[in-house]
């Protein structure tokens, strides 16, 4: 069945049956929304109800006319791919849109005088921080997770994806939880926790998005027509059903009034301080590293036509990874009133993690055996190959900060922020891109992109601007932890607290200008990747006889690493 | 291992399963016991919840996200505790909701600010911070003190609160709003009974405006920070306390 696509091309389903689960929860979301704008409590919560009743009201809509008109047809043995074009431009648009915040809360320390207004309560680094960090990890990497998972997951199961119009409601839906969470930060609507900043009603949504995206990912895998599941398809699985677990048990809350938008924690203090860290270093472990290692596992091997290097190995870092990862959130919380025993599990959980971590690294490299050539040709092949090295040195330096004298250093200062950008900038946003430059010609039917010349500015923009972006974190960081343990030899504090913060001005001066290069690479890839899709330049459309999107031979890779297990 | 690994490479739910299962153990180790282990947080006297005003500071002080750039968590390190005080018990944010502990220090500790300022530096540090510390690089918070603090239904944050086992009593609830204006009022006629509710709470005209504005929550905040424990009778060493 699957060896002939063109044979079926006319058998034709109809997506109903998701029409009406959908419907309802739209219908429900309005309601409440509606009942929010009438009579809800506080001023700030408004604007979100009307956002939301638009957006319901829109969805309903569309389900109303799409099934009035017929319009939600296709043919189950063709690959589901325009929900994953609207992820790929997705990911473009809160790339550019999330750098560019990056940028400017990077300028607003380096020249504070210019860049605040004091009537501008939202132009604020403190509600502009959460929109970066959400607008890059969430709408940049989450988007990118959700386009290629579905991608990939197509591709090594054989199979169309599960669920007929749900992947098109988890897209919008999960699009919808972005702006509102993004646009409560503006107006000052946070939870009050890093990365989890969402107030409940956000919370409650972003729910039901994840649980839908989980039963297509799962529905998916069940009716695969491989035998094995791909190697990438089980981190991307760990992603989606563990993320699941830390958003639930992180924000559980009680709000003030179920029609506002504010809420106080379940738990508070130490326990919540613990709850929190669980959470999010495991956004770090199991959104930022495995979700993304199910990208490297599918797209370095397509890229360079090698198999794996090796399947024992992915087997032993896949489940040790995720073991380990979860116990060394208390890392982020050494010498704090949170139990030594629990600081001192976190400590020693992170130092092991290294193996894992460079299991996976290793793993990921040494697939290019063979292909070392390549990364001399193709800048895509060698951005996907630097991401993982920064993945490698990223985690090694992790472990490293994890230990607890080497952390009565480094906490508190930029060295942590420099550590989270060489692992978001350096590894997830490189492999992302790589991914990205991939996709786009496969998607969109294209020879290639529109120029390559512009892929390879691209990869030395951002290998620059990170390399600027660390160094200075580094030195920032580590010059002004000195500073503050630094004595005179009269056994007085050395440096008054400002002293230090002044002391910091040119490495945000040199930080800001790393972000800004990163930032000008995502947009010449929004650039190219635009001509790309108009079919411009070096972009010719492939004919319609050989669309390797759909070629069954893409399923190549789970029989390959199969077969090495097998010792061929 | 591998066996099993073969199983569940070949069946989508077992795989969920044994990965749930998997990340569940380090979760339910770390963090349950901090429920029942008596140690994690020891009693300490002085500590008490917020009263109205500081809630609705703290509130505030969420709200705008100072926790981005400022810890309330003095490791017990010299050099931190010749800066900036005892290091932070556990106590200290048994009353926090989100904890507010923080995790970078672009600007100081405040985890014992209380006290350390004037309310008129406080005032003319917000609105123009480098008027007050030449090269600070910290936002401007003017507009709190032009915006009024809206409070007439502020009993319900406590009612929430003690929904979540915070021992706010029926009285604290109800007279919640009124607290608020007692606190800022040195002359009201029940500032005894209020002082009876919140120990130590600071009573007096914070922003120098006749508003109540969030200026007035925000320092009320401030200026509680770390004063709630008295550490000339604190014992670190006594046995109850060094588990």
């Amino acid at each position: 069945m699957s060896n002939n696509v063109s044979e079926n091309s006319s058998i034709i389903k109809r997506a109903n049956g998701a029409i009406i689960p959908i419907g309802l929860i739209c219908i429900l979301g309005f309601v409440w929304a509606v009942m929010v704008a009438a009579r809800g409590v506080d001023p700030v919560i408004k604007p979100h109800a009307y956002m939301y009743i638009f957006a319901f009201a829109l969805a309903i809509f569309a389900l109303v006319y799409g099934v009035t008109k017929d319009k939600f047809v296709y043919n189950p043995y063709e690959y589901d791919d325009s929900v994953i074009k609207a992820g790929v431009i997705a990911t473009i648009f809160w790339g550019v849109a999330g750098m560019l915040v990056g940028v400017i809360i990077a300028l607003q320390l380096a020249f504070p005088q210019l860049l605040y207004s004091i009537n501008l309560d939202w132009l604020n680094f403190g509600r502009l921080r959460p929109l970066h960090t959400s607008g890059v990890i969430f709408g940049f990497g989450g988007n990118a997770l959700l386009a290629t998972s579905f991608y990939v997951v197509q591709r090594t199961s054989r199979t169309r994806l599960a669920g007929g119009m749900w992947p098109w409601f988890v897209f919008w839906g999960y699009q919808l939880f972005l702006v509102i969470a993004g646009t409560g930060y503006l107006m000052g609507i946070t939870h009050g926790k890093e990365y989890a900043e969402p107030e409940w009603y956000v919370d409650i949504w972003l729910t039901i998005v994840w649980v839908a995206y989980l039963s297509i990912f799962m529905m998916t895998l069940v009716k695969r027509k491989e035998r094995h599941i791909y190697v990438a398809n089980w981190f991307y699985l760990s992603f989606i059903v563990t993320v699941a677990l830390l958003h639930i048990v992180n924000n559980l809350a009680l709000p003030v009034d179920w029609l506002g938008a504010k809420s106080y924690s379940l738990s508070s203090g130490v326990q919540s301080a613990m709850t929190q860290w669980w959470y999010g270093h495991n956004a770090v472990g199991l959104f930022l590293t495995t979700g993304f290692l199910g990208m490297m596992y599918y797209f370095i091997p397509k890229r360079a036509e090698r198999p794996v290097y090796s399947y024992r190995l992915s087997i032993v870092h896949f489940w040790t990874v995720i073991f380990i990862y979860i116990w060394a959130g208390p890392h982020h919380l050494h010498f704090t009133a949170l139990p030594q025993w629990t600081q001192t599990l976190g400590m020693v959980f992170s130092i092991m993690l290294w193996m894992p971590s460079w299991g996976g690294m290793i793993n990921g490299l040494m697939t290019l055996s063979g292909a070392w050539d390549k990364l001399r040709t193709d800048p895509v092949l060698r951005m996907l190959a630097v991401s993982v090295a920064f993945y490698g040195m990223a985690t090694f330096e992790g472990p490293l900060m994890s230990i607890r004298t080497v952390n009565a250093l480094s906490h508190y200062t930029d060295w942590t922020i420099g550590h989270v950008h060489a692992g978001a900038l350096g590894w997830n946003g490189l492999v992302t891109f790589g991914a990205l430059y991939c996709l786009v010609p496969w998607l969109w039917k294209k020879k290639q992109m529109y120029s390559v010349r512009m892929v390879e500015w691209h990869f030395w923009l951002s290998t620059i601007g990170i390399l600027f972006y660390i160094t200075a974190m580094w030195v920032s960081g580590i010059m002004q932890g000195l500073m503050w343990r630094a004595y005179t030899d009269f056994g007085f504090l050395e440096y008054s607290f400002i002293e230090t913060v002044k002391a910091m001005h040119p490495y945000y001066v040199i930080r800001a200008l790393g972000g800004t290069l990163f930032m000008l690479g995502m947009f010449l890839m929004a650039w190219n990747v635009w001509l790309t899709v108009k079919g411009k330049g070096d972009a010719h459309a492939l004919g319609d006889d050989t669309p390797p999107a759909k070629k069954p031979s893409v399923s190549a890779i789970p029989e390959l690493a199969h077969n090495l297990k097998q010792g061929a | 291992m591998n066996s099993l690994h073969d199983f569940m490479e070949k069946r989508a739910f077992a795989l969920m399963v044994g990965i749930l299962l998997t990340v569940m153990v380090g979760g339910i180790v770390q963090i349950a016991p901090l429920y029942y282990i008596d140690s994690t947080i020891e009693e300490v006297d002085g500590m008490r919840p917020y009263s109205p005003l500081e809630l609705a500071g703290q509130d505030i002080y969420v709200r705008e996200g100072c926790y981005t750039c400022h810890s309330q968590m003095i490791r017990p390190l010299r050099d931190e505790i010749e800066r900036y005080g005892h290091y932070s018990l556990a106590a200290e944010s048994m009353y926090d909701r989100p904890f507010l502990w923080g995790s970078k220090r672009t600007g100081p500790d405040l985890a014992r600010v209380g006290g350390k300022y004037t309310d008129d530096w406080h005032v003319m540090h917000m609105s123009e911070p480098r008027k007050a510390v030449p090269d600070s690089v910290m936002p401007p918070y003017a507009f709190l003190a032009t915006t009024k603090l809206n409070y007439a239904n502020f009993g319900a944050h406590l009612k929430a609160q003690k929904a979540l086992r915070v021992p706010y009593t029926d009285e604290m609830v109800r007279l919640a709003a009124s607290d608020i204006e007692t606190q800022v009022n040195p002359d009201a006629d029940d500032v005894d009974a209020f002082l009876a509710r919140y120990p130590k709470a600071q009573v007096r005209n914070f922003d120098g405006q006749a508003d109540i504005t969030e200026m007035d929550a925000i320092i009320a905040y401030m200026q509680i920070l770390g004063t709630l424990v008295d550490f000339d009778e604190y014992e670190a060493n006594i046995k109850d306390n060094s588990r």
